[in-house]
């Protein structure tokens, strides 16, 4: 007899491997969506990861030469006796610099402009180089007592070399153009571009004065085998008591990291948004490619082959794919990230230059392995269920899916989603919150596309036409798409119009009123005796004064009857070290003003008394001295110490474009201590903007005059940057978002087919048929787009309340142009998928498809 | 003779919706190592549920299937597949061919699964017997109709099955080409000794087997009859 042979199965794993490849060969074209998904997913991680990690290594590379020495010990007061001993124990500084904000103006165009004064003395810097046009002006400026100039404003105001330039009361001759300079950011070179002069002319220029807002900085080269970081422990905490601030290389370099870091994060939040929908794109494109392969299935289960055998062969191809995918995703990734700098080029504190991570390069390959196999696994457990009944026409009921195992697929891909955000996030509250977000988001659009269905099930308009009824009833019938189109266009509208509304929110904060009463100008450091004739040099010009504020300086003595050295020394005390070092800038005025609103207290406006002198300080100062109202502080004004009682607490809007001060005195008190003043203007245009600062710089060099509506046009350049790099990533999204669109719709094409085909061979026209598809994509687009928005348009608003603190007037773009954009999308993506249905005979599309 | 199959008070019910629809009642029938022997019955009857219960698709509510001497209702499913593949052959109505397969691939994978390692050889052996020789890396969707059951009747006896099932194996075919099928499965049956059951409702075809078993509406019209 034949029969009784043993029951076990030989092939082996080789078999798997060739039957794997023998099927995903032939049908590769089908894994076109699935690829697509995975390679733009893992190409957006990727592009930003690596990105990252070059950045940080190059900043920690470049991290001597961003800084010019390998330390500095810096303040914003001359160092006082124990300072400099300090430094003399380090061998004393081998460079110094005094720098300061102020105009500077140059006759041959009779321009003015804002600019960052430094004076340096010294071989500064000591790694890097000054870049200068012509090169030898970097060596030769110290010697001709003559100034580097920034390029970029050589270039705007057509200053060449040998042109003068007038600092204060001197006027030196411009050595050449400065290119680059260590210690410059980019960013603060756009509001105040550097000017070097060498040290000995500061004292000339006469700028630095009681009230000016003056750096010095020493520089050190360190001796051999000193380590920054012991330096950092041993000498930090000292000249922090000396209102002295130590910087190594080393922690400027990781705090540039930390600061690109942050950054960096919000991006890979993006991107990783773009991998989410890939997967929900794997996992509908594998829907539809096991649901093609079921019959396969049971054919091979009839002619002896096991389930796992079956489902290998099937989770084999899935990694292979995603292997395959992986690598095209990384390999597309890298080349992308080259294009980062090309786009931020200023916002990048170092030229970057791109290697390619190992780290990331893994990461990109295992990812694609890892998504496809997680996400693929539920419609792969098909396999698992299909009986081999199936292959000999006998409509048996298929076992369902075990519950158990997909709910176990679904706790894999949730604790992926958490496990990698927390990767990309490094902190578990805000893993959870993203994690929380996502299934929140889920959860309402799915809510919204089940409640529909059961409100048109409830109130059915029976009176319609056939196409528009027959539509309807698509929506809800057994095996309808309507939950999986409305997730994958809600949430890729929901995305999509978040970031163009934080965008709003970003810009909104930015923004200038642009009233006739609210300034655009704002002059500093005027002298008390200069006061009366900066105002008439204005209102000279038919411009208002709108502001008059009164400025005069001190520093805290003591809190709570507890002096700032016996604070400092008190380990226990948590009060923040910057209100002990602090020299605040103080004003004194009866009102309260627009940005400020009483938290707490009585508002004083104006006292007889100076015994002891009620203030008002704001809420962070509360915060951060940890005093409430009744608690006493001591300041030291110039020399006098002064009583006061804390008497109201303010909460202040500090993002509001105005002067706004931590301490405000009563009036009555402050009026004869030295002071300097603070005016602003509103100027029409940047004609008569210029004019009034060319006259006020000629008149008064020591006033330091900032327009309002250039730093906003640096912010503005700056957005666009940020904004270009956030909608590039959110290009990624729309894609895949796109993708998914199509896999879902295709989901949907054979039951479409099914039920058109038996509609046409009862005799519906094509234009009948057409109608019923159009108006069901309709509604579809309809529902996912507007539920995308209006949640996009809730949780901006909780953005702009709790992260931004900022008003939000939300635009009118993504509900005139996305909102008709998707719903136009899914329209022309559904209706060219069904098109063979309308186009081809009922027979040949029976043959075809069923 | 060895009895190959035996089947005993067999019954079968599938649900729809809340009703239990018995397809079988009470079926018990054998077959003979080597016999030729045909099921037939008008649509519905059964028989190709019948079919697949005893080739191991499915289990019996109740009743018991020995098939080559093992009892199938103690197997797991896939220790009926692994008996499937040592034991029996299958040719179906529509050929069920593996799309994405080439037609030497499809004979080979019987083979393949019992980890042989001649299993291209001994394909390419069968697609020659079958008149096929020139269309060994052609896939199913570039051979015509009968051309695809001939590759199917080549993947059934790949195995050397104990047991060929054949439901409707004329059923998609034009009579001329339906004709060389049923010569060809029942050559290669007198060749290798094979027993062969066959699904039909085609009396004619039925006819050529040594015995007929009826079915109607689940149930067993009158005992297997001897054509002979």
């Amino acid at each position: 007899m034949k029969g009784n042979k043993t029951i076990n199965s030989r092939a082996n794993f080789g078999w798997l491997l060739k039957m794997a490849w023998r099927d995903g060969k032939a049908s590769s074209h089908k894994l076109i969506l699935f690829m697509a998904s995975i390679v733009l997913g893992i190409a957006a991680v990727v592009s930003i990861q690596s990105f990252g990690e070059n950045l940080k290594e190059n900043i920690s590379l470049q991290s001597k030469s961003l800084m010019g020495a390998d330390f500095r010990i810096d303040s914003n007061n001359p160092p006082n006796e124990r300072v400099l001993e300090l430094m003399d124990s380090l061998g004393g500084a081998d460079a110094r610099e005094i720098s300061f904000t102020s105009m500077a103006a140059f006759p041959k165009t009779d321009v003015t402009k804002l600019v960052q004064v430094r004076g340096i003395e010294g071989g500064f810097p000591f790694y890097g180089e000054l870049e200068t046009n012509p090169e030898t002006a970097a060596g030769s400026y110290q010697d001709q007592g003559a100034a580097l100039v920034d390029a970029t404003v050589m270039l705007q105001l057509g200053i060449q070399p040998g042109d003068s330039i007038k600092i204060g009361k001197i006027t030196i001759p411009v050595a050449g153009s400065l290119k680059s300079v260590p210690g410059s950011t980019a960013i603060f070179s756009s509001v105040a571009p550097p000017v070097l002069i060498p040290y000995r002319l500061i004292s000339e220029t006469g700028l630095v004065q009681t009230g000016s807002r003056v750096g010095y900085d020493y520089y050190f080269v360190a001796k051999q085998g000193m380590s920054m970081e012991q330096l950092d422990k041993n000498l930090g905490p000292q000249l922090d008591t000396q209102d002295a601030d130590l910087d190594t290389h080393t922690s400027t370099s990781q705090r540039l990291g930390r600061r690109y870091d942050n950054f960096g994060k919000f991006l890979n939040l993006v991107a990783f948004i773009a991998l989410l929908l890939g997967c929900v794109g794997i996992a509908s494109a594998i829907n539809i490619y096991i649901k093609g392969k079921l019959r396969a299935v049971a054919i091979l289960k009839c002619i002896g082959a096991t389930k796992k055998q079956t489902f290998l062969i099937y989770l084999i191809q899935i990694a292979v794919m995603g292997l395959l995918g992986g690598i095209a995703g990384t390999a597309l990734g890298l080349i992308l990230q080259q294009l980062f700098p090309l786009f931020l080029g200023d916002l990048l504190p170092v030229d970057v230059q791109m290697s390619f991570s190992p780290q990331v390069i893994i990461m990109g390959l295992l990812l694609g392995i890892f998504m496809s196999v997680l996400f693929a696994l539920y419609p792969l457990m098909g396999t698992l269920y299909i009986s081999p009944l199936q292959a000999l026409r006998v409509q048996n009921e298929s076992k369902s899916k075990s519950g158990k195992a997909g709910m176990l697929v679904l706790l894999g891909i949730f604790l992926f989603i958490l496990l990698f955000s927390y990767w990309l996030l490094k902190d578990w509250r805000y893993s959870f919150s993203f994690v929380a977000g996502i299934i929140f988001t889920f959860s309402i659009l799915a809510g919204i596309a089940k409640a529909f269905m059961k409100l048109i099930k409830k109130y059915f308009p029976h009176s319609w036409g056939f196409p528009a009824r027959q539509s309807l009833l698509n929506l809800f019938r057994p095996q309808n798409q309507t939950l999986t189109l409305v997730l994958a266009i809600g949430v890729g509208t929901f995305l999509i119009s978040t970031l163009y509304f934080t965008k709003d929110v970003l810009m909104g904060q930015a923004t200038l009123e642009t009233k006739s009463n609210s300034p655009n100008i704002i002059l500093l450091d005027i002298q008390a005796e200069q006061k009366d004739a900066v105002v008439k040099t204005i209102t000279g010009k038919d411009l208002p004064v709108l502001d008059d504020i009164p400025i005069v300086t001190m520093r805290v003595q003591s809190i709570a009857g507890k002096s700032v050295n016996e604070l400092r020394a008190d380990t226990t005390s948590n009060l923040n070290p910057w209100i002990l070092n602090h020299e605040f800038r103080v004003t004194y005025r009866d009102s309260l003003i627009t940005s400020e609103s009483l938290q707490d207290g009585e508002w004083i406006s104006e006292v007889q008394d100076t015994e002891m002198v009620p203030i008002s300080v704001s809420d962070n100062f509360a915060d951060d001295a940890k005093v409430k109202v009744g608690d006493k502080i001591i300041f030291n004004v110039q020399g006098v110490l002064l009583n006061t009682v804390i008497g109201s607490i303010r909460t202040v809007d500090w993002s509001r474009m105005q002067m706004n001060f931590s301490i405000v005195f009563p009036k009555g008190v402050l009026e004869d201590a030295p002071q300097f003043r603070v005016l602003s203007s509103n100027v029409p245009d940047e004609e008569s903007s210029a004019n009034l600062q060319q006259e006020l710089v000629k008149k008064y060099p020591n006033v330091t005059i900032i327009d309002l509506r250039q730093v906003l046009t640096v912010i503005e350049g700056l957005l666009d940057k940020i904004t270009w790099l956030i909608n590039f990533m959110a290009f990624f999204s729309i894609l895949t978002g796109i993708i998914v669109l199509l896999g879902a719709v295709r989901t949907s094409k054979y039951q479409r087919i099914k039920e058109s085909v038996l509609l046409r061979t009862l005799g519906a026209k094509s234009d009948q048929i057409l109608k019923i598809l159009a108006f069901e994509y309709l509604y579809l687009g309809v529902l996912g787009g507007l539920s995308g928005i209006l949640l996009s348009l809730i949780s901006s608003q909780m953005l702009a309340w709790f992260l931004f603190d900022s008003p939000f007037l939300p635009s009118w773009i993504p509900f005139l142009v996305l909102f008709p954009g998707i719903v136009l999308l899914v329209l022309i993506i559904g209706l060219s998928n069904s098109r063979s249905v309308i186009t081809s005979p009922p027979l040949e599309v029976l043959r075809k498809a069923i | 003779m060895t009895k190959i199959l035996n089947v005993s008070n067999l019954e079968k019910t599938f649900s729809s919706g809340s009703k239990k629809i018995t397809v079988l009642h009470n079926i018990s029938f054998d077959i003979e190592e080597g016999e030729t022997f045909s099921i037939v019955g008008p649509s519905g009857s059964g028989k190709t549920t019948l079919l697949g219960l005893c080739a191991g698709l499915d289990q019996a509510d109740s009743g018991s299937i020995d098939l080559c001497g093992t009892g199938m209702n103690s197997l797991t499913e896939d220790e009926r597949a692994i008996l499937r593949n040592k034991n029996i052959g299958f040719v179906f109505q529509d050929f069920q061919l593996l799309p994405t397969l080439t037609a030497l691939e499809n004979v080979a994978v019987p083979l393949e699964l019992q980890g042989a390692k001649n299993a291209s050889k001994i394909g390419k052996e069968l697609l020659e017997k079958v008149g096929l020789g020139d269309r060994f890396h052609h896939y199913p969707s570039q051979l015509s109709g009968g051309e695809q059951q001939r590759v199917a009747v080549a993947r059934a006896f790949s195995n050397t099955p104990s047991v060929l099932f054949a439901d409707e194996p004329t059923g998609n075919l034009d009579a001329e080409t339906g004709e060389k099928i049923i010569d060809l499965l029942f050559n290669l049956n007198k060749e290798s000794g094979t027993t062969l059951v066959i699904v039909t409702h085609d009396l004619e075809l039925a006819q050529k087997t040594q015995r007929i078993l009826r079915l109607k509406g689940g149930r067993i019209l009158e005992n297997p009859i001897d054509t002979l």
